[in-house]
């Protein structure tokens, strides 16, 4: 953050509200907050369509703890069973559904905000990918967002506990029992993490407590340190040219307009959009076709039985692909362990970005053919790996004998992870188009 | 939740141009590579038909109620179909139960578990739980209620096409008469009380009451969400204006 | 703030036009989240009216029911705790039970039903700042009470008395009677709280 003396602190005009203004002035750096951070935080003025997802991911991220707020007063952790039959906390969803006024619209709100937060989680990181916004100097930003988007995952995760149905149940199973993988710690870790020797009240309870506040407490931070990192190097802009570079004699940069009103009036425009969607979803479709709520989820847990087909939400299936690719035994250690490095590696890898690429320019504008080429088919793999993630093992795409499901997610994900490691070595010969010195405009 | 035809029909004709638009954007991958599992038949819709769903919620507390409990669906919301209270008390309710409560079972689960191996399970959300890839949930409670057939190696004497080995005894055979299995198709070999339409249609009441029981919201959710749409394309319009005004400062 | 004197009149009017727009939105969203504080059905059906049998209840005695979450006290009064009432009106701050709350049909110096002065329906929450009142029927200092008490209530959290008709003594620091919830009698012996008489 910019120091607070370089902006002048507020003089009242003599109205009420500006004496206040004043006061609070010499007490707290409101106006230099304002201004540092919104009123003369000067952005590139050709940000395009892909820059609406940054602003969107904070609404939803507000929107969810709202939303989480009111669920949790008539939620219930509880994995026993009540005087029906019913475990108590799959009555307490049911109890939100169906007895508390609105508890419906807040429930759903909440379910379709989780997948509409990947949406567009994701296509905010494919941004930064487009123009490359994580290269220097903005190596912090991106390796706060990865952190942003592992806690939006151990979040997601957590939260789909919650409802304590099949799928709830049998899906934190299968992923808490890949921490046994991990050789001599595994199976004490995996007790640890459930607190009992299989999924239970205890896993119910830790799990609630995690998504409710420790976890919401940590993205929030990281949220504003993303956010913070940001405004100390500039944002970047589909050009990938640095704006600083050109400035006027007040040193405010020559393609800068400020962040407010000009970009604040434009995100609304996207907000309007994203919650038009987003109603659709909420309001017509709820369920999502199965995809955002699971049909089998609608089930409550049931410890003696296994749906026949578990598979993680949408959102999870990409790496989820990843793991189940991982069939052979190295180094005498069981695949299921690599299966598990390959799950959490997939994350990981795309903090190193900032290093691996070496291309002088950083917009795919200015970028070679060998950059779109790979780029196009890391898209498309990583699109694939999330269907084939939804499917039972020995899937055949189409029906198609030969295209087999188990042998296409092992392809994509060697390609996944060549992508990363082979970058330094096409992003350096690619044949890039000369830069511009300042952006383009119309 | 009553509409006239008119604002109906509008409502029901964008609710289907939004499905198509949605199917084909997001599922149309999902459908493409749809699994063969069993054929099911597609159930009638009689959510617009209280008559329908009224039949539907006698035969549930006349066949169902007596195993299943619908824990979510409280007396008193059934006024939601049409019916008065007064019906309700009379024709629907056990003499100890009041108008508030939630529509339970008489049998006590540790009973059932006895009699018949599982707790039946409460049917608040089984026409939801049970969609899949092969169709709603509605499809599958409607075919599965309309293929049992008689079997002698199973305890009860009767098994089922889309649920195989259930546990479930077939309830209403005396509606629906018995029907047997080649391996190929059902075949009837003794006619019932109601004649293969009128089972049909009994059958399509029930599970349109499910379906309702599911989510009695549902009405009200679509057309909550047309009038917010609605909104949010007035708000965008003037957000549109705006963003364009302040834009023209940009050079 | 440099842009305060470009506001021109159009911006000026589409600012106050999309505020408007969306501040309404604002408002019609908040809607559901603070509805979905009040009660929701389950609650609405624990409160619904409850039936009492009191036929074995005793003359002298009391009993609670839970009514909303609430204690309902039944008193069935002995001849010589209703001829209290009479000997403590000039202390009672609202005797006539004007400021207090009660059906109609139970607005006398019994606060019950004129047929079945006996009985007393009442909720047994202190009117100041609602704690549950205890009985104190035996009359003199035996419980604890004056030498002169006649018999009543106490609530133990402040002290304010009450008579064996729930109104409260003069210079204490409950404002007015113990309510009265709807009662209406089913037959001799059984009542149905919540619900007012159907001919009333």
């Amino acid at each position: 953050m910019s120091s607070n003396s370089q902006y002048e602190k507020y003089k009242s005009d003599g109205s009420l509200l500006g004496a206040l203004l004043e006061w609070v002035d010499v007490r707290f750096p409101a106006t230099a907050l304002w201004r540092s951070q919104v009123g003369e935080y000067y952005a590139p003025k050709n940000f395009n369509f892909w820059y609406f997802f940054g602003s969107l991911a904070l609404m939803v991220l507000v929107m969810q703890i709202v939303t989480g707020i009111f669920l949790v007063m008539h939620y219930k952790p509880d994995g026993s069973l009540d005087a029906n039959g019913i475990r108590v906390a799959f009555a307490s969803i049911n109890y939100i559904m169906y007895d508390v006024p609105w508890g419906w619209l807040i429930r759903y709100m909440h379910s379709t905000g989780a997948s509409a937060f990947f949406i567009v989680v994701y296509l905010h990181m494919f941004r930064g990918i487009l123009y490359g916004s994580y290269r220097k100097p903005r190596e912090l930003v991106w390796v706060l967002g990865v952190l942003i988007f592992l806690c939006l995952m151990a979040e997601a995760f957590m939260g789909y506990l919650l409802p304590w149905g099949q799928m709830s149940f049998w899906g934190a199973q299968v992923i808490i029992n890949l921490f046994s993988a991990i050789p001599l710690v595994g199976e004490p870790l995996s007790v640890w993490i459930r607190g009992d020797v299989n999924i239970g009240d205890a896993t119910l309870n830790r799990f609630f407590s995690f998504h409710v506040i420790a976890v919401p407490l940590v993205l929030l931070g990281l949220v504003a340190a993303h956010l913070i990192a940001l405004h100390e190097v500039g944002s970047n802009n589909p050009d990938g040219v640095e704006i600083g570079k050109h400035t006027n004699e007040k040193g405010i940069p020559l393609d800068g307009i400020p962040f407010h009103p000009y970009y604040t009036v434009k995100d609304i425009v996207g907000v309007v959009v994203f919650l038009a969607l987003f109603s659709i979803v909420v309001f017509f479709v709820p369920e999502g076709g199965g995809y955002f709520l699971e049909y089998n989820n609608f089930f409550q847990a049931d410890p003696m039985k296994t749906p026949p087909h578990i598979a993680p939400v949408w959102y999870f299936t990409p790496f989820y692909s990843m793991l189940r690719a991982m069939v052979w035994n190295f180094f005498w250690v069981e695949a299921k362990f690599w299966g598990v490095v390959a799950m959490g590696a997939g994350v990981v890898i795309l903090a190193f970005l900032p290093w691996l690429d070496r291309a002088p320019a950083k917009s795919i504008r200015y970028r070679g053919p060998i950059f779109k080429t790979l780029l196009a088919i890391f898209v498309f793999g990583f699109l694939i790996l999330g269907f084939l993630g939804t499917k039972v093992p020995g899937y055949k795409i189409f029906g198609v004998s030969w295209l087999d499901g188990d042998i296409i997610a092992q392809i994509f994900t060697v390609y996944y992870f060549l992508f990363f490691l082979t970058m330094p070595l096409w992003s350096k010969i690619d044949k890039c188009k000369p830069v511009p010195e300042r952006v383009t405009w119309k | 939740m009553q509409t006239c035809t008119g604002k109906g029909d509008l409502e029901m004709n964008m609710l289907r141009n939004l499905k198509s638009l949605l199917a084909a954007v997001l599922f149309v991958p999902a459908l493409a590579f749809a699994e063969g599992g069993v054929h099911l038949d597609p159930a009638p819709d009689v959510s617009n038909d209280p008559a329908a769903l009224q039949n539907g919620v006698q035969l549930f507390v006349n066949y169902c109620q007596g195993c299943h409990s619908l824990s979510s669906i409280r007396y008193n919301r059934l006024q939601e179909l049409g019916l008065t209270e007064q019906q309700i008390a009379d024709n629907l309710m056990f003499t100890t139960d009041k108008i508030g409560e939630p529509m339970l079972n008489a049998m006590k689960s540790e009973e059932a578990k006895k009699w018949f191996g599982a707790v039946p399970p409460d049917l608040s959300l089984v026409a939801r739980a049970r969609a899949s890839e092969s169709g709603t949930g509605a499809d599958w409670l409607y075919t599965y209620l309309r293929t049992f057939y008689r079997d002698e190696t199973r305890p009860t004497g009767w098994n089922n096409l889309v649920f195989d080995k259930v546990g479930m005894p077939h309830i209403f055979y005396e509606l629906q008469g018995i029907q047997e299995f080649d391996g190929h198709e059902l075949k009837s070999v003794k006619g019932g009380k109601l004649s293969p339409e009128e089972y049909d249609k009994a059958v399509a009441d029930l599970v349109g009451f499910l379906v309702w029981a599911g989510e009695p919201q549902a009405k009200l959710r679509k057309t909550l969400g047309v009038w917010v749409l609605l909104f949010l394309a007035v708000l965008g319009v003037f957000a549109y204006l705006l963003k364009k005004e302040y834009w023209k400062d940009v050079h | 703030m440099s842009d305060n004197g470009k506001l021109d009149c159009g911006r000026r009017r589409l600012i106050f036009a999309t505020a408007t727009v969306g501040g309404a939105g604002a408002v019609a969203a908040a809607v559901p989240f603070v509805s979905s504080m009040l009660p929701s059905e389950r609650a609405k059906a624990a409160g619904a009216p409850v039936e009492v049998d009191i036929s074995r209840l005793e003359s002298g005695q009391m009993m609670i029911v839970e009514w909303q979450g609430k204690p309902v006290w039944i008193v069935r009064r002995t001849p010589a705790m209703l001829e209290t009432l009479a000997q403590v009106t000039g202390e009672i701050s609202d005797p006539e039970s004007k400021a207090s709350q009660q059906p109609d049909y139970c607005k006398n110096q019994q606060r019950s039903y004129e047929k079945r002065p006996e009985v007393l329906v009442m909720i047994g929450i202190c009117t100041h700042l609602g704690c549950s009142p205890s009985a104190k029927f035996k009359a003199g200092a035996e419980e604890g009470m004056t030498a002169d008490w006649k018999g009543g209530f106490l609530c133990p959290c402040h002290g304010s008395t009450f008579d064996f008709a729930g109104r409260v003594f003069k210079a204490k620091p409950a404002p007015t009677n113990l309510p009265i919830p709807p009662h209406r009698y089913l037959s001799e012996q059984r009542i149905l709280i919540g619900e007012h008489p159907t001919e009333a």
